[in-house]
């Protein structure tokens, strides 16, 4: 008797053990389900990322991309889209057809990217301009990618914020002196401040230091590093943070705050921005930033389309071709509020947003003041200990009061030690010596 | 490793076997942890030490960490998070338990409702956690409406609400770890202890002191070593809440990687984060060393 | 539903109701104390609903309203229409189930080793285990993710299977040895005196007593696997699992559809713990004997 349990309570143990297996064996067989909406070539992307903006972006593939047919696969940390472009190509197992973003994060990928000289007299026939090809580049001989659209930074104004503007100022061509006194005069009235900052762990604010409070105030970033018109700038910073909404620290997309009413006024991406206006433009507007004693400086954001060695370059060139195209230009534009990189007439029927922001890069690219700043060209994977450096400076001197002078004195050893490390040329508006040392 | 005394059921074998059949049943978990993390863990710890991609060996990593002007508030950070929330997760934990073991009406329903947070994934906990303490959430959006005046909880001038905002959330969002492991382990105490203590006249406390807990060692020990080793690796809530202005030694690790794509300096940051669990949890084995090693009946 | 537990003390004198009494304020206290805690746990699920149903403008308004006044269901829907919502569902639910299958079989075996023999070793195997926990995901996906390049399993949901899996194995086998500690042993060595084999008093006897603890260690394995990204972004490519796919992108979406999202990642592993619940306690205040 006992042996006939013993026999069949081996069994049973056994057989749900066999099935167990066999459970697992066949899940493990089976094939995943695709999540790019498959198609012949990937886009794969930085860009484009959050829901609304990557379902307007599909629609444009779908309708301007003819001859293949795209699946799109976005990654919004650069460092992700870094990582799995570098793995595919180390393996030689590509599956990445179109690698776009900004030409930041293609920097440090210069050695995976295939050389796509032969496309550049097509993109030279769709209008896109030299200067800008000569950035794709990226300091090598070869095109390494084709430039795809452009952006840059301004300031939104919530239209209930011009009662406080100081008297006699233009709002379209404000000083950092009277943008400051906006922001100090608003804040007594209110009661509280009501301007905002992208100083969030995602807010783009190290580009506002790069870009615009360095540039203008001292004609350089890192050659005037340590210069007294640095500490002018910065000590400006520390008086407009005191007059920032103090939750700015959690801020990384200032349309929300705006669109919320907790802030009136901001400096940011535009495509950060743009949704912002969305439902009352009549109640908005937006302006270029300030201008300081060097002039207006101002950054412009370029985002190009890569092919990764290995990759399939005949599928690829098509989609940057057709990409290239004035009319999907400017529906990218309508779309998304990423400028044309080629010479297309705007149209004029542009959605309320986009036209206010249009008409703000208009502005700051043509001051008389103008002066243009890049973002950090070469330094590849150094650009975010880069950008670190200013946030550092930031923290020390806004959130925890430190001397500007004493504080910059510090961080310029860092800077050097980064500086030193990638052996760059400088960039713009910095005077391009050979090789870029802090001053 | 001393051979204890519990009594192991291993079956008279018919024929002498060189090794323990506990070898056979561990054996497949070391074969897969090896082929999958052995590499991946060589390649990690090289990181912290060399310059580069496989550079020469190098601590500038290190001193790179260190001078860090976020490291050592990253360090007192995650230090104290860890002390002040273990022990109040454990005393919930412990409650909520104790609750549902005298089972009120709906204690099903309640246990479901306690559970929740389990399934809630670290980045939605921060966000939900941030729509109540934001400028414009609802906490302050019930102070309005009560006529009070809003605060700003989250803001970098005002560090102890700060604190209390992610202790809250952190309590919230993983205390159910500890709960599920206690309750399934309160499952496996037989009744009759319980009872024969009862006839002899030990009060409620008596006896959940000196029946319930000691047999329920062996779950708390699991609960803590793991729940400890978690809350070394858990950021999302605070970065959601705090920005960067309440960094923690593991969104420093991510920070490193990702924003500023140095997996040296990451690597190094995952190495003291790896130091300081191993050490916690030998802490904890060896403090809470289960003597009994089984319920003797 | 109203057995005495919280008990008065036992030398009670017939006609005197104060232990009565005192019976029924702790009963009541307990119910106090278990909605409370259900408020507790229970509001922000219910505050990231109400966010997630409100229309875009309604989430800007101040005071927010403390119930759904502005009910839309625009961003849901428009969430819900994304590219790969639905392979994202399917992907994280192989890699849920695949994780929850490979960890229990080579887990339990593991967990069941440590509780009931005593062998060399067992201190730092259980270090060993913990080990791999302790090292942040990021600095091991990447090296990881090299090696399934080479072995062909990148980007499929193997790949995210097998990261889990190791991911999961500590959890699986800490829970489960604690509590195969508390199965007696004498109903083991019953069984096997009846003339089980080692293997079939295991899972005739041991198993179904181990069940609760199986059971929490699923529901950690599954809400684990389901609500892992780093791992998962970093191992797949066109192939993601829902969160990967959904959360990537959220954290740079605005904050309508980060709700939306939290939610629809909420709700799958809800019912996953409404379906173990069961097992968990379904000997709850069954004596073992």
């Amino acid at each position: 008797m006992s042996q006939v349990l013993n026999a069949s309570f081996s069994r049973r143990g056994l057989l749900g053990l066999g099935a167990g297996l066999a459970v697992a064996s066949t899940l493990a067989g089976c094939a995943g389900a695709s999540t790019s909406g498959g198609g012949d070539v990937t886009f794969f992307s930085t860009q484009f990322a959050p829901v609304e903006e990557k379902q307007r972006f599909e629609k444009i593939l779908t309708e301007y991309v003819k001859d293949v047919k795209v699946g799109f696969n976005a990654l919004p940390s650069a460092a992700d889209f870094n990582t799995q472009l570098k793995s595919q190509v180390d393996a030689k197992k590509v599956s990445i057809g179109v690698a776009a973003a900004i030409h930041g994060d293609l920097a440090p990928l210069g050695d995976y990217l295939d050389n796509v000289d032969d496309l550049v007299a097509d993109a030279k026939a769709a209008g896109i301009t030299d200067d800008l090809l000569t950035l794709g580049k990226m300091g090598t001989a070869q095109q390494k990618y084709i430039p795809w659209m452009q952006a840059s930074y301004v300031v939104c104004v919530n239209k209930k914020a011009l009662e406080w503007l100081p008297s006699g100022a233009d709002v379209n061509a404000l000083t950092y002196d009277q943008f400051l006194q906006w922001a100090v005069d608003a804040n007594k009235a209110n009661g509280k401040p009501v301007f905002g900052f992208p100083a969030g762990p995602k807010g783009l604010y190290h580009r506002f230091f790069q870009g615009y409070l360095l540039p203008s105030f001292t004609g350089g970033v890192v050659s005037r590093w340590t210069s007294d018109d640095a500490v002018k700038g910065w000590t400006w910073m520390q008086e407009f943070w005191k007059n920032c909404n103090p939750a700015s620290t959690n801020y990384e997309f200032m349309q929300e705050p705006l669109a919320r009413g907790e802030v009136l006024v901001a400096w940011d991406h535009v495509a950060r921005l743009v949704a912002a206006p969305k439902d009352k433009p009549e109640d908005w507007i937006m302006v270029p930033a300030p201008i300081g004693d060097k002039g207006l400086g101002y950054m412009l954001i370029v985002a190009g389309m890569a092919v990764p060695k290995g990759g399939d370059k005949a599928q690829a060139a098509k989609v940057i071709k057709a990409l290239s195209a004035p009319a999907a230009q400017v529906e990218l534009l309508r779309q998304n509020a990423f400028f044309p990189v080629v010479k297309a007439d705007l149209p004029t029927d542009l959605p309320g947003p986009i036209k206010l922001a249009a008409e703000a890069i208009e502005k700051q690219a043509t001051s008389p003041k103008a002066l243009l700043a890049l973002p950090p060209v070469g330094l590849g994977a150094k650009d975010g200990e880069f950008g670190q450096v200013f946030k550092d400076v930031f923290r020390e001197t806004c959130l925890q009061g430190a001397d500007p002078k004493a504080t910059i004195t510090k961080y310029a050893t860092n800077l050097e030690t980064i500086l030193a490390g990638a052996k760059v040329p400088c960039w713009a508006p910095d005077p391009a010596a050979d090789v870029c040392k802090v001053g | 490793m001393v051979e204890a005394t519990g009594p192991a059921v291993v079956a008279p074998s018919r024929r002498p076997r060189r090794l323990s059949p506990a070898f056979w049943l561990i054996l497949p978990s070391i074969i897969l942890m090896l082929l999958l993390f052995a590499y991946p863990m060589f390649v990690g710890i090289r990181a912290a030490f060399v310059e580069g991609d496989g550079g020469g060996f190098t601590m500038a990593n290190w001193a790179r960490m260190v001078n860090d002007p976020q490291f050592w508030p990253a360090v007192r950070n995650t230090v104290l998070l860890i002390v002040v929330i273990i022990p109040l997760q454990f005393l919930f934990a412990m409650i909520m338990a104790l609750l549902l073991q005298a089972k009120p009406r709906g204690s099903a329903v309640y246990f479901y409702l306690w559970a929740i947070p389990l399934a809630v994934s670290d980045l939605a906990a921060g966000l939900v956690w941030l729509s109540i303490f934001s400028d414009q959430g609802y906490l302050n959006s019930v102070l309005v409406d009560l006529g009070l005046q809003p605060f700003a909880w989250l803001s970098y001038q005002n560090p102890q609400t700060q604190f209390l905002a992610v202790t809250l959330a952190e309590l919230w969002r993983a205390t159910s770890l500890v709960l599920v492991i206690v309750v399934s382990g309160m499952q496996g105490i037989p009744k009759d202890y319980d009872e024969a203590a009862a006839v002899f006249g030990a009060n409620y406390w008596q006896r959940l002191w000196q029946v319930t807990m000691p047999l329920l060692r062996p779950s708390l020990q699991v609960a803590l070593i793991l729940r400890t080793i978690l809350a070394f690796q858990t950021f999302a809530v605070a970065q959601a809440l705090t920005g960067e202005s309440f960094p923690l030694l593991v969104g420093e690790t991510y920070r490193w990687y990702s924003a500023l794509s140095n997996p040296n300096v990451a690597s190094a940051y995952a190495l003291v984060i790896m130091a300081v669990s191993m050490v916690t949890a030998v802490i904890y084995l060896r403090a809470l060393r289960d003597e009994s090693r089984q319920v003797k009946r | 539903m109203t057995a005495p537990t919280s008990t008065p003390p036992r030398a009670a004198v017939p006609v005197d109701y104060a232990p009565l009494r005192a019976h029924r304020r702790n009963r009541a206290l307990i119910q106090v104390g278990c909605v409370l805690i259900s408020l507790f746990m229970a509001v922000p699920i219910y505050l990231i609903a109400v966010a997630s149903f409100s229309t875009r403008e309604g989430l800007n308004q101040f005071p927010q309203p403390l119930w759904p006044k502005n009910f839309g269901t625009e961003t849901m829907a428009t969430f819900l229409q994304s590219t790969g919502i639905v392979g994202g569902l399917i992907n994280s639910l192989y890699v849920g189930v695949g994780t929850l299958a490979f960890s229990s079989l080579i887990g339990a075996p593991a967990g069941y080793a440590i509780a009931r023999f005593a062998f060399r070793g067992k201190d730092p195997y259980q270090l060993f285990l913990l080990f791999t926990r302790a090292l942040p995901i990021v600095v091991l996906s990447v090296p990881l993710a090299g090696i399934f390049l080479q072995v062909g399993i990148y980007d499929s949901p193997l790949a995210v299977i097998l990261l889990h899996t190791a991911l999961a194995l500590p959890t699986t086998i800490l829970i489960t040895s604690s509590v195969f500690l508390a199965v007696p042993v004498d109903a083991e060595e019953a069984a096997r005196i009846f003339g089980c084999t080692p293997v079939g008093a295991f899972v005739r006897v041991v198993l179904p007593l181990a069940l609760p603890g199986m059971a929490a260690a699923s529901i950690f394995t599954f809400v684990m696997s389901w609500n892992e990204v780093l791992g998962a972004t970093i191992l797949t490519f066109s192939q993601r699992t829902l969160p990967a796919q959904v959360l990537s992108s959220l954290s740079d979406s605005p904050l309508a559809f980060r709700f939306a999202g939290g939610l629809v990642l909420v709700i799958p592993a809800l019912i996953f713990i409404a379906l173990m619940r069961k097992y968990l306690l379904n000997m709850w205040g069954t004596t073992i004997r």
